[in-house]
Protein backbone atom coordinates (compact mmCIF):
# COMPACT_ATOMS: atom_id res chain seq x y z
CA UNK A 1 0.00 0.00 0.00
CA UNK A 2 1.46 3.31 -1.09
CA UNK A 3 0.16 6.74 -0.01
CA UNK A 4 -1.27 9.16 -2.57
CA UNK A 5 1.33 11.57 -3.94
CA UNK A 6 2.33 14.65 -1.98
CA UNK A 7 5.07 17.27 -1.87
CA UNK A 8 7.62 16.61 0.86
CA UNK A 9 8.99 19.59 2.79
CA UNK A 10 11.64 19.14 5.47
CA UNK A 11 11.97 21.94 8.02
CA UNK A 12 14.64 22.48 10.64
CA UNK A 13 12.97 24.96 12.99
CA UNK A 14 9.62 25.69 14.59
CA UNK A 15 9.53 28.87 12.54
CA UNK A 16 10.07 26.90 9.34
CA UNK A 17 7.23 24.54 10.26
CA UNK A 18 4.88 27.43 11.07
CA UNK A 19 5.73 29.17 7.78
CA UNK A 20 4.95 26.01 5.83
CA UNK A 21 1.64 25.61 7.67
CA UNK A 22 0.75 29.23 7.03
CA UNK A 23 1.59 28.98 3.35
CA UNK A 24 -0.30 25.76 2.62
CA UNK A 25 -3.16 25.94 5.14
CA UNK A 26 -5.23 22.81 5.57
CA UNK A 27 -3.53 21.18 2.55
CA UNK A 28 -0.46 20.59 4.74
CA UNK A 29 0.13 18.07 7.52
CA UNK A 30 3.05 17.86 9.91
CA UNK A 31 4.69 14.47 10.13
CA UNK A 32 6.48 13.49 13.36
CA UNK A 33 6.99 9.74 13.97
CA UNK A 34 4.47 9.05 11.21
CA UNK A 35 3.14 6.02 13.07
CA UNK A 36 -0.42 7.29 13.11
CA UNK A 37 -0.32 9.45 9.97
CA UNK A 38 1.44 7.08 7.53
CA UNK A 39 -0.95 4.16 8.17
CA UNK A 40 -3.87 6.56 7.49
CA UNK A 41 -2.18 7.78 4.30
CA UNK A 42 -1.43 4.22 3.14
CA UNK A 43 -5.11 3.35 3.53
CA UNK A 44 -5.86 6.64 1.67
CA UNK A 45 -7.95 7.83 4.60
CA UNK A 46 -5.74 10.90 4.62
CA UNK A 47 -4.16 12.49 1.54
CA UNK A 48 -2.42 15.77 2.40
CA UNK A 49 -0.97 17.69 -0.57
CA UNK A 50 2.06 18.74 1.51
CA UNK A 51 3.86 16.76 4.17
CA UNK A 52 5.98 18.89 6.49
CA UNK A 53 8.63 16.72 8.17
CA UNK A 54 9.51 17.97 11.67
CA UNK A 55 11.70 14.98 12.66
CA UNK A 56 14.92 16.99 12.48
CA UNK A 57 13.82 19.59 15.05
CA UNK A 58 16.34 18.27 17.56
CA UNK A 59 15.70 21.18 19.93
CA UNK A 60 12.18 19.78 20.50
CA UNK A 61 13.64 16.50 21.85
CA UNK A 62 14.24 16.95 25.58
CA UNK A 63 13.05 16.19 29.11
CA UNK A 64 13.89 18.75 31.81
CA UNK A 65 12.76 19.62 35.32
CA UNK A 66 11.70 23.26 35.85
CA UNK A 67 9.76 24.72 38.81
CA UNK A 68 8.45 21.35 40.04
CA UNK A 69 7.30 20.46 36.53
CA UNK A 70 8.69 18.13 33.93
CA UNK A 71 8.86 19.91 30.58
CA UNK A 72 8.97 17.58 27.61
CA UNK A 73 9.68 18.53 24.00
CA UNK A 74 6.98 17.50 21.52
CA UNK A 75 9.41 15.49 19.37
CA UNK A 76 10.62 13.28 22.25
CA UNK A 77 10.20 9.67 21.18
CA UNK A 78 8.27 7.11 23.22
CA UNK A 79 11.43 5.01 23.76
CA UNK A 80 13.20 8.02 25.30
CA UNK A 81 10.25 8.75 27.61
CA UNK A 82 9.71 5.22 28.92
CA UNK A 83 13.39 4.98 29.95
CA UNK A 84 13.97 8.56 31.18
CA UNK A 85 15.02 8.63 34.88
CA UNK A 86 13.39 12.04 35.55
CA UNK A 87 10.07 10.82 34.19
CA UNK A 88 10.27 7.48 35.99
CA UNK A 89 10.89 9.28 39.27
CA UNK A 90 8.44 12.19 38.96
CA UNK A 91 5.70 10.88 36.68
CA UNK A 92 6.02 7.10 36.70
CA UNK A 93 2.49 6.78 35.30
CA UNK A 94 3.58 8.45 32.05
CA UNK A 95 6.61 6.16 31.70
CA UNK A 96 4.41 3.11 32.28
CA UNK A 97 1.65 4.16 29.85
CA UNK A 98 4.28 4.93 27.22
CA UNK A 99 5.88 1.52 27.74
CA UNK A 100 2.48 -0.03 26.92
CA UNK A 101 2.36 1.63 23.46
CA UNK A 102 2.70 -0.78 20.53
CA UNK A 103 6.10 -2.47 20.42
CA UNK A 104 9.77 -1.39 20.60
CA UNK A 105 9.91 -0.51 16.89
CA UNK A 106 6.81 1.71 17.19
CA UNK A 107 8.24 3.34 20.32
CA UNK A 108 11.52 4.09 18.53
CA UNK A 109 9.58 6.30 16.08
CA UNK A 110 6.40 7.60 17.72
CA UNK A 111 6.55 10.94 19.55
CA UNK A 112 4.64 12.29 22.54
CA UNK A 113 3.55 15.33 20.53
CA UNK A 114 2.17 13.17 17.73
CA UNK A 115 0.34 10.93 20.18
CA UNK A 116 -1.46 13.94 21.68
CA UNK A 117 -1.99 15.94 18.48
CA UNK A 118 -3.64 12.92 16.85
CA UNK A 119 -6.38 13.09 19.51
CA UNK A 120 -7.10 9.37 19.48
CA UNK A 121 -9.32 8.23 22.38
CA UNK A 122 -7.73 4.76 22.07
CA UNK A 123 -4.24 6.10 22.71
CA UNK A 124 -2.57 5.31 26.04
CA UNK A 125 -0.57 8.52 26.41
CA UNK A 126 -3.35 11.16 26.57
CA UNK A 127 -4.95 9.18 29.37
CA UNK A 128 -1.80 9.31 31.51
CA UNK A 129 -1.50 13.05 30.83
CA UNK A 130 -5.11 13.64 31.91
CA UNK A 131 -4.54 11.82 35.20
CA UNK A 132 -1.34 13.83 35.72
CA UNK A 133 -3.08 17.17 34.97
CA UNK A 134 -0.63 18.08 32.22
CA UNK A 135 -0.60 21.29 30.19
CA UNK A 136 -0.07 21.38 26.42
CA UNK A 137 1.98 24.22 24.92
CA UNK A 138 1.21 25.07 21.28
CA UNK A 139 3.00 27.64 19.15
CA UNK A 140 1.44 29.64 16.31
CA UNK A 141 2.09 32.81 14.33
CA UNK A 142 1.24 34.92 17.41
CA UNK A 143 3.49 32.99 19.77
CA UNK A 144 2.86 30.27 22.34
CA UNK A 145 -0.29 29.52 24.32
CA UNK A 146 -0.90 26.99 27.09
CA UNK A 147 -3.91 24.68 27.07
CA UNK A 148 -4.94 22.59 30.09
CA UNK A 149 -5.09 18.98 28.88
CA UNK A 150 -8.81 18.82 29.79
CA UNK A 151 -9.57 21.49 27.15
CA UNK A 152 -7.28 20.08 24.46
CA UNK A 153 -9.36 17.14 23.19
CA UNK A 154 -12.56 18.43 21.61
CA UNK A 155 -13.91 15.50 19.54
CA UNK A 156 -13.02 12.22 17.83
CA UNK A 157 -9.49 12.78 16.41
CA UNK A 158 -10.11 16.48 16.96
CA UNK A 159 -8.10 18.81 19.15
CA UNK A 160 -7.93 22.50 19.96
CA UNK A 161 -4.88 22.86 17.64
CA UNK A 162 -5.47 25.34 14.81
CA UNK A 163 -4.30 24.66 11.24
CA UNK A 164 -1.44 27.15 11.64
CA UNK A 165 -0.25 25.94 15.06
CA UNK A 166 2.06 23.19 16.21
CA UNK A 167 2.41 21.43 19.52
CA UNK A 168 5.80 22.23 21.00
CA UNK A 169 5.88 21.20 24.66
CA UNK A 170 4.09 19.23 27.37
CA UNK A 171 4.27 20.28 31.04
CA UNK A 172 3.65 17.70 33.73
CA UNK A 173 3.55 18.52 37.46
CA UNK A 174 6.13 16.43 39.36
CA UNK A 175 4.47 13.96 41.74
CA UNK A 176 7.33 11.81 43.06
CA UNK A 177 5.26 10.62 46.05
CA UNK A 178 2.07 9.75 44.17
CA UNK A 179 0.87 6.15 43.93
CA UNK A 180 -0.19 5.17 40.42
CA UNK A 181 -1.19 2.34 38.15
CA UNK A 182 -1.64 1.97 34.39
CA UNK A 183 -4.09 -0.75 33.39
CA UNK A 184 -4.49 -1.93 29.79
CA UNK A 185 -6.76 -4.71 28.62
CA UNK A 186 -6.08 -6.26 25.21
CA UNK A 187 -5.95 -9.72 23.70
CA UNK A 188 -2.55 -9.69 22.00
CA UNK A 189 0.64 -8.19 23.41
CA UNK A 190 1.16 -5.43 20.85
CA UNK A 191 -2.49 -4.40 20.45
CA UNK A 192 -4.20 -1.15 21.26
CA UNK A 193 -6.27 -1.11 24.46
CA UNK A 194 -9.79 -2.50 24.27
CA UNK A 195 -10.13 -0.43 27.43
CA UNK A 196 -7.40 1.14 29.57
CA UNK A 197 -7.23 3.17 32.78
CA UNK A 198 -4.76 5.62 34.27
CA UNK A 199 -4.87 5.90 38.05
CA UNK A 200 -3.01 8.46 40.15
CA UNK A 201 -3.54 8.92 43.88
CA UNK A 202 -1.68 11.65 45.75
CA UNK A 203 -2.54 12.86 49.29
CA UNK A 204 -6.27 12.19 48.95
CA UNK A 205 -6.34 13.85 45.52
CA UNK A 206 -6.77 11.59 42.52
CA UNK A 207 -6.52 11.68 38.74
CA UNK A 208 -8.47 8.93 37.00
CA UNK A 209 -8.92 8.60 33.24
CA UNK A 210 -9.97 6.02 30.69
CA UNK A 211 -8.70 4.83 27.31
CA UNK A 212 -11.14 4.01 24.50
CA UNK A 213 -14.31 4.71 26.49
CA UNK A 214 -15.50 7.90 24.75
CA UNK A 215 -15.08 9.96 21.58
CA UNK A 216 -12.16 11.70 23.35
CA UNK A 217 -9.67 10.64 26.03
CA UNK A 218 -11.93 10.63 29.10
CA UNK A 219 -11.56 11.90 32.67
CA UNK A 220 -13.57 9.70 35.05
CA UNK A 221 -14.72 12.63 37.24
CA UNK A 222 -17.30 10.53 39.08
CA UNK A 223 -14.53 8.26 40.40
CA UNK A 224 -12.39 11.23 41.39
CA UNK A 225 -15.32 12.76 43.30
CA UNK A 226 -16.08 9.46 45.05
CA UNK A 227 -12.45 9.20 46.21
CA UNK A 228 -12.49 12.83 47.40
CA UNK A 229 -15.50 12.00 49.60
CA UNK A 230 -13.80 8.99 51.12
CA UNK A 231 -14.92 6.03 48.99
CA UNK A 232 -12.75 2.91 48.94
CA UNK A 233 -11.53 1.20 45.75
CA UNK A 234 -14.61 -0.98 45.32
CA UNK A 235 -17.09 1.86 45.89
CA UNK A 236 -15.20 4.37 43.74
CA UNK A 237 -14.70 1.97 40.82
CA UNK A 238 -18.45 1.41 40.58
CA UNK A 239 -18.65 4.98 39.22
CA UNK A 240 -16.11 4.32 36.43
CA UNK A 241 -18.50 4.07 33.47
CA UNK A 242 -20.57 7.12 34.42
CA UNK A 243 -20.64 9.65 31.58
CA UNK A 244 -18.77 7.41 29.12
CA UNK A 245 -20.05 6.71 25.59
CA UNK A 246 -17.91 3.84 24.31
CA UNK A 247 -18.42 2.24 20.91
CA UNK A 248 -19.25 -1.36 20.17
CA UNK A 249 -16.90 -3.18 17.79
CA UNK A 250 -15.43 -6.60 16.98
CA UNK A 251 -13.50 -6.58 20.28
CA UNK A 252 -16.19 -5.59 22.75
CA UNK A 253 -19.78 -4.44 23.16
CA UNK A 254 -20.70 -1.21 24.92
CA UNK A 255 -21.74 -3.11 28.04
CA UNK A 256 -18.54 -5.17 28.11
CA UNK A 257 -16.43 -2.01 27.77
CA UNK A 258 -18.27 -0.45 30.72
CA UNK A 259 -17.66 -3.61 32.73
CA UNK A 260 -13.96 -3.51 31.81
CA UNK A 261 -13.73 0.15 32.87
CA UNK A 262 -15.06 -0.70 36.34
CA UNK A 263 -12.80 -3.73 36.71
CA UNK A 264 -9.66 -1.94 35.51
CA UNK A 265 -10.28 1.10 37.72
CA UNK A 266 -10.77 -1.18 40.72
CA UNK A 267 -7.55 -3.08 39.98
CA UNK A 268 -5.70 0.18 39.45
CA UNK A 269 -6.98 1.77 42.64
CA UNK A 270 -6.03 -1.31 44.63
CA UNK A 271 -2.59 -1.33 43.06
CA UNK A 272 -2.26 2.35 43.99
CA UNK A 273 -3.00 1.40 47.58
CA UNK A 274 -6.51 2.86 47.95
CA UNK B 1 12.43 9.00 -6.18
CA UNK B 2 8.84 9.95 -5.40
CA UNK B 3 8.35 11.45 -1.91
CA UNK B 4 5.79 8.75 -1.16
CA UNK B 5 8.36 5.95 -1.56
CA UNK B 6 8.41 3.82 1.58
CA UNK B 7 11.77 2.92 3.09
CA UNK B 8 11.12 -0.79 2.58
CA UNK B 9 10.32 -0.18 -1.09
CA UNK B 10 13.53 1.79 -1.51
CA UNK B 11 15.57 -0.94 0.18
CA UNK B 12 14.09 -3.75 -1.91
CA UNK B 13 13.47 -2.10 -5.26
CA UNK B 14 16.06 0.68 -5.57
CA UNK B 15 18.92 -0.69 -3.48
CA UNK B 16 18.12 -4.24 -4.61
CA UNK B 17 18.51 -5.65 -1.10
CA UNK B 18 15.73 -8.21 -0.86
CA UNK B 19 16.69 -9.67 2.52
CA UNK B 20 14.22 -7.31 4.18
CA UNK B 21 10.75 -8.82 3.74
CA UNK B 22 7.28 -7.31 3.58
CA UNK B 23 4.65 -9.20 5.57
CA UNK B 24 1.61 -7.23 6.65
CA UNK B 25 2.50 -3.82 5.17
CA UNK B 26 0.61 -2.28 8.12
CA UNK B 27 3.32 -2.06 10.82
CA UNK B 28 2.06 -5.13 12.68
CA UNK B 29 4.27 -8.11 11.79
CA UNK B 30 7.85 -6.84 12.05
CA UNK B 31 9.09 -8.65 8.90
CA UNK B 32 10.39 -5.34 7.51
CA UNK B 33 12.42 -4.38 10.63
CA UNK B 34 15.73 -2.62 9.92
CA UNK B 35 18.00 -0.42 12.04
CA UNK B 36 17.76 3.35 11.67
CA UNK B 37 20.79 4.95 13.34
CA UNK B 38 21.15 1.69 15.29
CA UNK B 39 17.52 1.35 16.48
CA UNK B 40 14.91 -1.10 15.21
CA UNK B 41 12.11 0.42 13.11
CA UNK B 42 9.47 -0.96 10.77
CA UNK B 43 10.53 0.16 7.30
CA UNK B 44 6.99 -0.17 5.89
CA UNK B 45 6.01 2.79 8.08
CA UNK B 46 8.89 5.19 7.37
CA UNK B 47 9.30 7.29 4.22
CA UNK B 48 12.61 6.87 2.40
CA UNK B 49 12.84 10.68 2.14
CA UNK B 50 12.69 11.01 5.93
CA UNK B 51 15.93 9.08 6.47
CA UNK B 52 18.05 10.92 3.90
CA UNK B 53 21.62 11.02 5.27
CA UNK B 54 20.94 8.60 8.14
CA UNK B 55 22.47 5.18 8.67
CA UNK B 56 20.30 2.21 7.72
CA UNK B 57 21.41 -1.36 8.47
CA UNK B 58 19.55 -4.25 6.88
CA UNK B 59 20.08 -7.97 7.50
CA UNK B 60 22.64 -7.94 4.67
CA UNK B 61 24.85 -5.58 6.68
CA UNK B 62 24.79 -7.39 10.01
CA UNK B 63 27.55 -9.95 9.44
CA UNK B 64 31.16 -8.78 9.16
CA UNK B 65 32.74 -8.24 5.75
CA UNK B 66 34.63 -11.55 6.00
CA UNK B 67 31.36 -13.40 6.53
CA UNK B 68 31.65 -13.84 10.32
CA UNK B 69 28.07 -13.88 11.56
CA UNK B 70 26.72 -11.31 14.02
CA UNK B 71 26.31 -12.97 17.46
CA UNK B 72 22.53 -12.88 17.04
CA UNK B 73 22.72 -14.64 13.66
CA UNK B 74 25.07 -17.22 15.18
CA UNK B 75 22.67 -17.79 18.09
CA UNK B 76 19.69 -18.20 15.73
CA UNK B 77 21.75 -20.79 13.85
CA UNK B 78 22.78 -22.68 16.97
CA UNK B 79 19.39 -22.57 18.71
CA UNK B 80 17.44 -23.51 15.58
CA UNK B 81 15.45 -20.28 15.91
CA UNK B 82 13.95 -20.43 12.41
CA UNK B 83 11.97 -22.74 10.22
CA UNK B 84 10.63 -21.24 6.97
CA UNK B 85 12.75 -18.13 7.51
CA UNK B 86 10.23 -15.54 6.38
CA UNK B 87 10.16 -13.63 9.68
CA UNK B 88 13.87 -14.19 10.31
CA UNK B 89 15.53 -11.08 8.84
CA UNK B 90 13.14 -8.78 10.73
CA UNK B 91 13.29 -10.98 13.82
CA UNK B 92 17.11 -10.95 13.92
CA UNK B 93 17.19 -7.16 13.47
CA UNK B 94 14.61 -6.66 16.25
CA UNK B 95 16.48 -9.05 18.58
CA UNK B 96 19.84 -7.38 17.92
CA UNK B 97 18.37 -3.96 18.76
CA UNK B 98 16.68 -5.33 21.90
CA UNK B 99 19.95 -6.74 23.22
CA UNK B 100 21.84 -3.59 22.26
CA UNK B 101 19.49 -1.59 24.53
CA UNK B 102 19.16 -4.04 27.45
CA UNK B 103 21.67 -6.43 28.95
CA UNK B 104 20.78 -9.45 31.10
CA UNK B 105 17.21 -9.71 29.86
CA UNK B 106 14.78 -12.07 31.58
CA UNK B 107 12.75 -14.52 29.50
CA UNK B 108 9.68 -12.40 30.10
CA UNK B 109 11.43 -9.24 28.95
CA UNK B 110 12.54 -11.01 25.77
CA UNK B 111 9.01 -12.18 24.99
CA UNK B 112 7.66 -8.70 25.65
CA UNK B 113 10.46 -7.10 23.65
CA UNK B 114 9.52 -9.18 20.63
CA UNK B 115 5.82 -8.25 20.72
CA UNK B 116 6.19 -6.44 17.39
CA UNK B 117 7.42 -9.49 15.46
CA UNK B 118 5.22 -12.37 14.38
CA UNK B 119 6.48 -15.86 13.56
CA UNK B 120 4.09 -18.46 12.20
CA UNK B 121 6.46 -21.43 12.45
CA UNK B 122 8.63 -21.66 15.53
CA UNK B 123 6.28 -20.97 18.43
CA UNK B 124 8.94 -18.42 19.48
CA UNK B 125 10.56 -20.78 21.96
CA UNK B 126 13.91 -21.13 20.19
CA UNK B 127 13.94 -17.46 19.22
CA UNK B 128 13.68 -16.54 22.90
CA UNK B 129 16.46 -19.04 23.65
CA UNK B 130 18.72 -17.42 21.06
CA UNK B 131 18.17 -13.94 22.48
CA UNK B 132 18.81 -15.13 26.05
CA UNK B 133 22.04 -16.73 24.83
CA UNK B 134 23.30 -13.42 23.43
CA UNK B 135 22.03 -11.21 26.25
CA UNK B 136 24.25 -13.08 28.68
CA UNK B 137 21.47 -14.43 30.92
C1 LIG C 1 1.56 -0.94 15.02
C2 LIG C 1 1.24 0.25 15.88
C3 LIG C 1 0.77 0.05 17.17
C4 LIG C 1 0.46 1.13 17.99
N1 LIG C 1 0.00 0.87 19.25
C5 LIG C 1 -0.31 1.90 20.06
C6 LIG C 1 -0.79 1.64 21.38
O1 LIG C 1 -0.91 0.49 21.82
N2 LIG C 1 -1.11 2.70 22.16
C7 LIG C 1 -0.95 3.98 21.71
O2 LIG C 1 -1.24 4.90 22.47
N3 LIG C 1 -0.49 4.25 20.48
C8 LIG C 1 -0.18 3.24 19.64
N4 LIG C 1 0.30 3.51 18.38
C9 LIG C 1 0.40 4.92 17.93
C10 LIG C 1 1.77 5.49 18.22
O3 LIG C 1 1.86 5.81 19.59
C11 LIG C 1 1.98 6.75 17.40
O4 LIG C 1 3.34 6.92 17.28
C12 LIG C 1 1.41 8.05 17.96
O5 LIG C 1 0.05 7.94 18.20
C13 LIG C 1 1.55 9.18 16.98
O6 LIG C 1 2.80 9.74 17.13
P1 LIG C 1 3.67 10.06 15.86
O7 LIG C 1 4.81 10.86 16.32
O8 LIG C 1 3.94 8.82 15.12
O9 LIG C 1 2.68 11.04 15.03
P2 LIG C 1 2.40 11.20 13.48
O10 LIG C 1 1.83 9.96 12.92
O11 LIG C 1 3.59 11.77 12.81
O12 LIG C 1 1.29 12.34 13.55
C14 LIG C 1 -0.01 12.09 14.05
C15 LIG C 1 -0.86 13.35 13.89
O13 LIG C 1 -0.39 14.38 14.75
C16 LIG C 1 0.04 15.51 14.01
N5 LIG C 1 1.27 16.00 14.67
C17 LIG C 1 2.36 15.26 14.97
N6 LIG C 1 3.25 16.00 15.67
C18 LIG C 1 2.69 17.23 15.81
C19 LIG C 1 3.09 18.43 16.47
N7 LIG C 1 4.27 18.53 17.12
N8 LIG C 1 2.26 19.49 16.42
C20 LIG C 1 1.07 19.42 15.78
N9 LIG C 1 0.62 18.31 15.16
C21 LIG C 1 1.43 17.23 15.18
C22 LIG C 1 0.25 15.03 12.58
O14 LIG C 1 0.03 16.07 11.65
C23 LIG C 1 -0.80 13.95 12.48
O15 LIG C 1 -2.04 14.49 12.21
C24 LIG C 1 0.63 2.46 17.52
C25 LIG C 1 1.08 2.67 16.23
C26 LIG C 1 1.40 1.60 15.40
C27 LIG C 1 1.89 1.85 14.01
S1 LIG D 1 5.61 -5.39 6.75
FE1 LIG D 1 6.23 -3.81 8.09
S2 LIG D 1 5.49 -4.52 9.99
FE2 LIG D 1 4.69 -6.02 8.63
S1 LIG E 1 10.30 -19.08 10.77
FE1 LIG E 1 8.55 -19.11 9.49
S2 LIG E 1 7.55 -17.30 10.10
FE2 LIG E 1 9.12 -17.41 11.53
Amino acid sequence: MIPANFDYLRVDSVEGALNALQEHGDEAKLIAGGHSLLPLMKFRLSAPAYLVDINRLDDLKYVREENSHLVIGALTRHSDIETNPLIKENAGLLASATHHVGDPQVRHRGTIGGAIAHGDPASDIPSALLALNATVVVTGPEGAREIPIDDFFVGFLETDLKDDEMLTQIKVPCVPDAKWSFQKFNRRAQDWAIVGASILVNNGQSGISLVNMHSTPFRASAVEEAIASGANAVEASEQAAIGTEPTSDINASVEYRKHLARVLVKRGLEEAGL
Amino acid sequence: MEPRTLLVQYIRESAGLTGTNIGCDTSSCGACTVHLNGESVKSCTVLAAQVDGMEITTIEGLAQADGTLHPMQQAFHECHALQCGYCTPGMVMACASLVEENQNLTENEVREGLEGNLCRCTGYHNIVKAVLEVSGA
